[in-house]
């Protein structure tokens, strides 16, 4: 058991730590938002499942990791979709490879 | 509270209410009767209190769906975290973002914010904004390469079953 709890902290670390590189290397801001959105599911959920795991095996019932990960769920992608609209409204520039970028303010206001 | 409402007034949001008592009892980590009680208590007194807010009737329909959608979300997420982990080690010049539109068939705003976060969740595409009539969807991908297969894929896999649980009532 002990072993599996390790290896999802690990896989939750690992996620975790690629998202932010994602964060530090990706090109310009609009793919920048994929790394913290991706950390935060896979990376934050096995970090959880294995804290629920472990309290409930050693102490009694532990489920309220099921609530951060509910309320990551809900708050991660709208914070993500505000930053996103912000930064399409004041044009803020995407790489040059970008296809079909949006004709800006015509028509996704 | 409007006076156009017709709804039951005792319980306005019959699921709102069973989503807040489940929180109060995983807020506080217990399942003892003191407080279920009380949680049941706040389930009724905070949607009656906060009626002004939920404009919109929401009817579920289709609870099977529902549990598959969820399912299929879960192992989506698990799926597209490995490929978006593969594609921001690999260098940048091969990455090919891209933003597409979606035109929705979803009409209840629920299914349409549901679809939204949706996209937002799965790694590799983010949401980023909704046309004023509500009938686009301006999404960003990371690594876009057959756009009408992505926009397929979402149709098919996430506002399908949305729209059958949500339908506008």
């Amino acid at each position: 058991m002990e072993w599996l709890l390790s290896a999802l902290i690990l896989i939750g670390a690992g996620f975790t730590l690629v998202g932010s590189i994602g964060l530090a290397k990706l090109p310009d801001f609009y793919t920048r938002l994929h790394g913290p959105t991706k950390a935060t599911t896979l990376g934050v959920g096995a970090i959880l499942i294995a804290s629920a795991v472990y309290f409930s095996l050693h102490q009694s019932l532990s489920l309220h990791e099921l609530l951060i990960t509910l309320f990551l769920f809900i708050t991660a992608p709208v914070s993500a979709h505000l930053m996103a609209k912000a930064a399409i409204h004041i044009r803020t520039r995407s790489i040059q490879r970008t296809q079909n970028k949006p004709e800006f303010d015509s028509e996704h206001r | 509270m409007s006076a156009n409402m017709k709804k039951s007034r005792w319980l306005p949001h019959p699921f709102l209410s069973v989503a807040l008592w489940l929180i109060w009892l995983l807020l506080n980590n217990t399942f003892s009767a003191g407080h279920m009680v009380l949680g049941a208590v706040l389930a009724i007194v905070i949607p009656i209190l906060t009626a002004g807010f939920w404009q919109e009737r929401v009817c579920v329909r289709a609870p099977m769906t529902l549990l598959k959608y969820l399912l299929v979300v879960l192992w989506d997420i698990l799926v597209a975290n490995v490929v978006v982990a593969k594609l921001i080690l690999s260098p940048n010049r091969t990455l090919q973002p891209g933003f597409f539109v979606i035109d929705l068939d979803a009409r209840h705003p629920l299914a349409i914010s549901l679809l939204a976060n949706t996209i937002s969740l799965t790694p590799g595409t983010v949401s980023c904004d909704l046309s004023k009539d509500r009938k686009q969807l301006l999404v960003h991908a990371l690594h876009l390469e057959d756009e009408a297969g992505t926009i397929a894929d979402i149709k098919t896999r996430y506002e399908a079953p949305l729209n059958k649980v949500l339908p506008p009532c």
